[in-house]
C-alpha cells in the first residue's frame, strides 16, 4: 500500500491509499481549525447540521434513502481533536462495486452527495435553518450532557478538564455543553461560510480507485467550493511541566459503588524532540496491556482494580492512567501507580517486558494496515504532523528502543493532577484533605 | 474437508470435523498482517443447571466468567496471556450468556499462538488459593458493571421479560454468588464444557485451512466426550412477567429499553433466516432511515443514542430498543402506532428494496471486521447454520416475512419498558 499525497485545489488535500483488500472504501473530509473553548462547540455543531439536509435532499429521509438506494453508502458526521487542532467532517463508506449487483459504481454518487452535503445546504433565506439548529444544539447539548452515564471515559474526561483548564485542549473536542446555548443560527451560518474560505482541508480515500478517478469525483463534487487566504497558521501549544509544584487533586462526588481514579501527567521535557517509537513502548511497559506493570501489580498483584492502564496523547503530550478501585483504595491504588511509574523511571524494566512491549506495539501498528477506520486516523495525525512515514516503517523502529530510551521519557514524565470520582454520601473511610 | 465458494462476497469457507468433536472453520485473507484465532465453548452464563452422565448438577451464578479468568493460569506457574503478549499478541476472552471465547489477534508468530490458545484453553489448573485471590479483581468487575447504566438498564429489561430463565442474571455473577466457587467446581465445569465436542476454532487471516487443521489435532486430544445437556427450565410464555418499571439513576437524560420476547427458531438455516428477517425488519421499522427515526429524530424525541438488536441465546430470544429520550412514554406509544400501521398497510415495497440494498451495504461492512466474522461463524455453527450465507440468504427474505415478524413481536401485551430516569426527583 502506498500512500499518495496531491493538492486538489488551495489547501485542499487528498491522501489516496490504493487497496484491494477491503469490500467497501472510506473517504474522509476534514476541515481543519485551531480548537478554542469559544467556537470548539460551535463549529462542532456544523458538520451535523449539514448532514440534516440539502438543496436536493432537504430532510433526514430522502438523504438515507439516497444513501439506501447507494447500497448503504454511509456519511457520517465526525467531530475530533488532534492536539489542538479541531477536526470537522463526514467519514464516509462505500461499498466497492465489485460486490454489488452488476458491479454498480457508487464512488461517483457517493463524492456527489458528500459535495452537497458540505458546499449545498438546505437554507432559508440563505440562512442555515433555524429549527435544524435548534434541534442539533439540543443533541449536542444532551451528547455532552450524557458523558457522565459512562463513569469510566467520564472520569478520563474530567481529569483532562481540570489538568488543562487553562488551556484550549480542554474544550474537548465539541466544547461545553453550556457553550452550545449561545449559538445563534446566523452566526453559525457565518461560521460556516468562514471555515469553508479558510481551513485546510484535509481528504483520505482507501479503496480499490486509482489515484484519477478519485480526484476527478472529488474534483467535480467540490467545484462550488470558494477559497480565500488559507489559515495554515494552526497546531497545538505543549506546556511542558505541571502547572503547580505539588500535583493537584480533584475530587468529585457522585453515588458511585466504585471509584474511578485518574491521574494526569505532563509527558515533559521529552516532548521537545519526541522519540515517538520510545514513546509507544513506554506506554506499553507501564500501562497498555496485559503484560505492563500497571496490569501485573496493580491488578495482578495487589488485586486493586479491574482496570489500571496508561494511555498517552501525543500531540499534547499527555499521560494518563484511569482506574477503578474500591473507594476506600484510593492510597494503596495511587501509591502502587506511583510506584510502577518510579520503577520505570530507574530503568527497572526486565527484557521480558521491554520485548513484550515492542512486540505489542508493533504488532498493534502492523495490524493497523488491515483496518480503514485507523489508517484513516492515522494518516490524518500524519498529515497534520507533516511526518510521511508509515505504520510499517514505524513498526520498524519500535524494535530497536531500548531500556534507557524508555527510561528518559519516564524521567521526564511530571505528574499534574490527580482526579478521584468517589461515592457521596454513606461510604466511610472518606478525608477530605488525603495527604499524598 | 469441505470447501464452499461464496464469489458474489470474494470468500472461502474450510470447515472440518476432527474425530474428537471439535468443528473447525477458515477463512483464508490473502494479503492481511494480521489473523485473528477464536476458540469458543458452547458455555456460558446461563448454563447453570445441567446433567452429565445421567445426573444433574446445579452451579453458583458466575461460573463460566469466572472460569473464564482463571483458564490464563498455567500449571508451572506463567500465564498464558503473559506469553502471547510476549509475542506481540492482542489476546482476551469474553463470556455471554451462551458462549465463552478465548481470542487473539497477531501479526507475527501465528502457528505458536495458535498452539498455546489451544494448550490454555484445553489445560485446567486450578488451586484453592489461585480461585480466592481472583475474588477481588471480579468483584471489582461485578461493581463497575453495576454503576453502569447501559449494564443495569439490560439486565432490569431481562428481568421484566423473563420470569425464571437464567439469563434473566448477570454472567458475571454477584459478589455473594462467587463467594461458593471454589477450584474443584471450575475443574467440574471445564470437563463437562470444554471437551473438543463441545467448541469451536474459528480462524481468518493469511493462513493455510489444512495447517490449521494439523495443529488443532496435534494440539488436543483424541477423545470424544458426551455433550452436557444444559437445563434452562421450563419455556416461557411470550408474555413480560412485568411490563413498566422507573428507577431513578445518576443518568443525564432519562435512558429507556423496550423489549419482547420471540420464540427461536430450532437450528439449521430456518435459524439464519430468522436472525436476517429480524434484523431487515427492524431496519425498515426503526433504521436510521425510517420514518418513525427520522421524524422522532427532527421532533426531539430521539437523538443519536437509539438502537435495536436482537439476540437468539440459550434457547431465549428477545429483541430490544433503546436510547435516551425526554418522552420514553411517547416513544413507546409511536412505536405502538408504527406496528398499527405495519398491521393495516403493510410496509412499503420501495422502502422495502432500499432497506435490502442497505443491508447488503451493511453486511459487506461487516466482513471487514476479523473478529465479527469469526464470532458469527462460530454462533452459526453453534446454531446449525454458515453465517457467511447471510447475504445470499438475505435476497429470499420476503416483505411479508417482514411484517410478519414485526406484527407478531410487538403485539401490545408482549411489550415491557424500563426507564431510568435522572436521579434528582427521588432517590435510587
Amino acid at each position: 500500500m502506498e500512500i499518495t499525497r496531491a493538492e486538489l485545489m488551495p489547501g485542499v488535500w487528498l491522501s489516496h491509499l490504493k487497496s484491494d483488500k477491503f469490500k467497501t472504501a472510506c473517504l474522509s473530509l476534514n476541515l481543519l481549525t485551531q480548537l478554542r473553548r469559544e467556537t470548539a462547540a460551535l463549529n462542532a455543531l456544523i458538520p451535523y447540521v449539514l448532514r440534516r439536509g440539502t438543496t436536493r435532499s432537504p430532510d433526514l429521509e430522502a438523504l438515507s434513502s439516497r444513501m439506501d438506494e447507494l447500497y448503504g453508502v454511509a456519511i457520517e458526521p465526525v467531530v475530533r481533536r488532534i492536539g489542538e487542532i479541531q477536526c470537522l467532517g463526514f467519514y464516509a463508506s462505500i461499498p466497492e462495486g465489485d460486490f454489488l449487483p452488476g458491479k454498480q459504481d457508487v464512488l461517483r454518487p457517493a463524492c456527489e452527495l458528500l459535495g452537497e452535503l458540505l458546499l449545498d445546504p438546505a437554507t432559508r433565506g440563505g440562512l442555515l435553518r433555524q429549527p435544524i439548529v435548534e434541534s442539533e444544539k439540543e443533541k449536542l447539548a444532551d451528547a455532552l450532557r450524557s458523558r457522565i452515564n459512562d463513569k469510566r471515559s467520564y472520569s478520563v474526561l474530567r481529569c483532562i478538564e481540570e489538568m488543562c483548564a487553562c488551556e484550549d485542549f480542554s474544550a474537548g473536542s465539541r466544547g461545553h455543553a453550556e457553550d452550545v446555548e449561545d449559538v445563534h443560527y446566523r452566526k453559525l451560518t457565518r461560521q460556516y461560510r468562514e471555515l469553508l474560505q479558510r481551513c485546510p482541508i484535509e481528504l483520505f480515500y482507501c479503496g480499490r480507485s486509482g489515484l484519477v478517478e478519485v480526484t476527478e469525483c472529488l474534483t467535480d463534487a467540490l467545484a462550488p467550493l470558494q477559497r480565500g487566504e488559507i489559515d495554515d497558521d494552526i497546531g497545538t501549544e505543549l506546556r511542558m511541566n505541571a502547572l503547580e509544584d505539588h500535583p493537584r487533586e480533584v475530587e468529585e462526588a457522585q453515588s458511585v459503588t466504585q471509584g474511578k481514579l485518574v491521574i494526569g501527567y505532563r509527558l515533559g521535557e521529552c516532548m521537545e524532540e519526541p522519540d515517538i517509537p520510545a514513546l509507544y513502548v513506554f506506554n506499553a511497559v507501564l500501562g497498555s496491556g496485559t503484560t505492563s506493570k500497571l496490569f501485573m501489580n496493580v491488578r495482578e498483584k495487589l488485586q486493586l482494580c479491574y482496570y489500571a492502564s496508561s494511555m498517552i496523547d501525543l500531540h499534547k503530550g499527555l499521560l494518563l492512567i484511569a482506574s477503578g478501585v474500591d473507594l476506600d483504595k484510593k492510597d494503596a491504588a495511587l501509591n502502587e501507580i506511583t510506584a510502577q511509574l518510579d520503577a520505570v523511571r530507574r530503568g527497572e524494566i526486565s527484557d521480558e517486558e521491554l520485548a513484550a512491549a515492542r512486540a505489542g506495539v508493533s504488532s498493534d501498528l502492523r495490524s493497523l494496515l488491515d483496518s480503514q477506520g485507523e489508517l484513516e486516523g492515522f494518516y490524518l495525525s500524519q498529515a497534520l504532523d507533516g511526518a510521511d512515514y508509515g505504520p510499517a516503517e514505524l513498526a520498524e523502529l519500535i524494535g530497536e528502543v531500548d531500556n534507557a530510551r524508555v527510561r528518559a521519557i519516564a524521567e521526564s514524565v511530571d505528574c499534574d493532577l490527580i482526579y478521584f470520582l468517589t461515592g457521596n454520601g454513606d461510604e466511610e473511610g472518606e478525608d477530605a484533605d488525603n495527604e499524598l | 474437508m469441505r470447501i464452499t465458494s461464496f464469489d458474489a462476497i470474494g470468500e472461502t469457507l474450510y470447515e472440518e470435523t476432527l474425530p474428537n468433536g471439535l468443528r473447525i472453520c477458515v477463512v483464508p485473507k490473502r494479503g492481511f498482517l494480521s489473523s485473528y484465532a477464536v476458540f469458543a465453548t458452547d458455555y456460558g452464563g446461563a448454563h447453570r443447571r445441567f446433567t452429565v452422565d445421567g445426573e444433574q448438577r446445579d452451579t453458583p451464578a458466575g461460573v463460566a466468567h469466572y472460569l473464564e479468568h482463571k483458564m490464563f493460569d498455567l500449571p508451572d506457574g506463567d500465564n498464558a496471556l503473559n506469553l502471547l503478549s510476549a509475542n506481540g499478541a492482542d489476546a482476551n476472552a469474553f463470556t455471554s450468556s451462551d458462549m465463552t471465547a478465548y481470542y487473539f489477534q497477531s501479526t507475527d508468530r501465528f502457528e505458536e499462538n495458535l498452539r498455546m490458545l489451544l494448550h490454555f484453553v484445553s489445560t485446567p489448573y486450578f488451586t484453592d488459593e489461585t480461585v480466592q485471590k481472583e475474588q477481588g479483581i471480579i468483584a471489582q468487575e461485578i461493581l463497575m458493571g453495576e454503576d453502569d447504566p447501559d449494564n443495569a438498564i439490560y439486565y432490569r429489561l431481562l428481568r421484566m421479560l423473563f420470569d425464571h430463565h437464567p439469563i434473566r442474571d448477570r454472567v458475571v455473577g454477584t459478589v455473594e454468588s462467587i463467594s461458593h466457587i471454589t477450584a474443584q467446581t471450575l475443574y467440574d465445569c471445564h470437563k463437562v464444557f470444554y471437551a473438543p465436542s463441545n467448541m469451536v476454532l474459528c480462524v481468518e487471516g493469511d493462513v493455510e485451512p489444512e495447517e490449521i487443521v494439523r495443529i488443532a489435532r496435534e494440539e488436543l486430544g483424541e477423545e470424544r466426550a458426551a455433550l452436557p445437556c444444559p437445563d434452562f427450565g421450563e419455556e416461557e410464555s411470550l408474555l413480560p412477567v412485568e411490563a413498566s418499571v422507573t428507577e431513578f439513576w445518576p443518568v443525564s437524560a432519562p435512558q429507556f429499553m423496550i423489549g419482547a420476547k420471540l420464540r427461536g427458531e430450532e437450528k439449521g438455516p430456518a435459524a439464519l433466516r430468522q436472525r436476517l428477517t429480524a434484523a431487515l425488519a427492524l431496519r425498515l421499522l426503526l433504521g436510521r432511515s425510517s420514518p418513525f427515526y427520522t421524524r422522532l429524530y427532527s421532533e426531539g424525541i430521539l437523538n443519536h443514542d437509539f438502537g435495536t438488536e436482537t439476540d437468539f441465546v440459550a434457547g431465549a430470544a428477545y429483541v430490544l430498543i433503546g436510547g435516551e429520550s425526554q418522552q420514553p412514554e411517547t416513544v413507546l406509544s409511536e412505536l405502538k402506532k408504527a406496528i398499527a400501521d405495519v398491521r393495516e398497510n403493510g410496509l412499503s415495497p420501495e422502502r422495502f428494496e432500499r432497506a435490502k440494498r442497505a443491508s447488503l451495504g451493511a453486511r459487506l461492512r461487516a466482513l471487514e471486521d476479523f473478529e465479527n466474522v469469526c464470532l458469527s461463524l462460530v454462533s452459526g455453527v453453534l446454531d446449525g447454520y454458515s453465517a457467511l450465507d447471510a447475504i445470499s440468504e438475505l435476497a429470499n427474505v420476503t416483505k411479508e416475512d417482514c411484517e410478519r415478524f414485526l406484527t407478531e413481536t410487538f403485539r401490545d401485551e408482549r411489550l415491557a419498558m424500563v426507564v431510568f430516569r435522572p436521579e434528582e426527583k427521588g432517590e435510587r
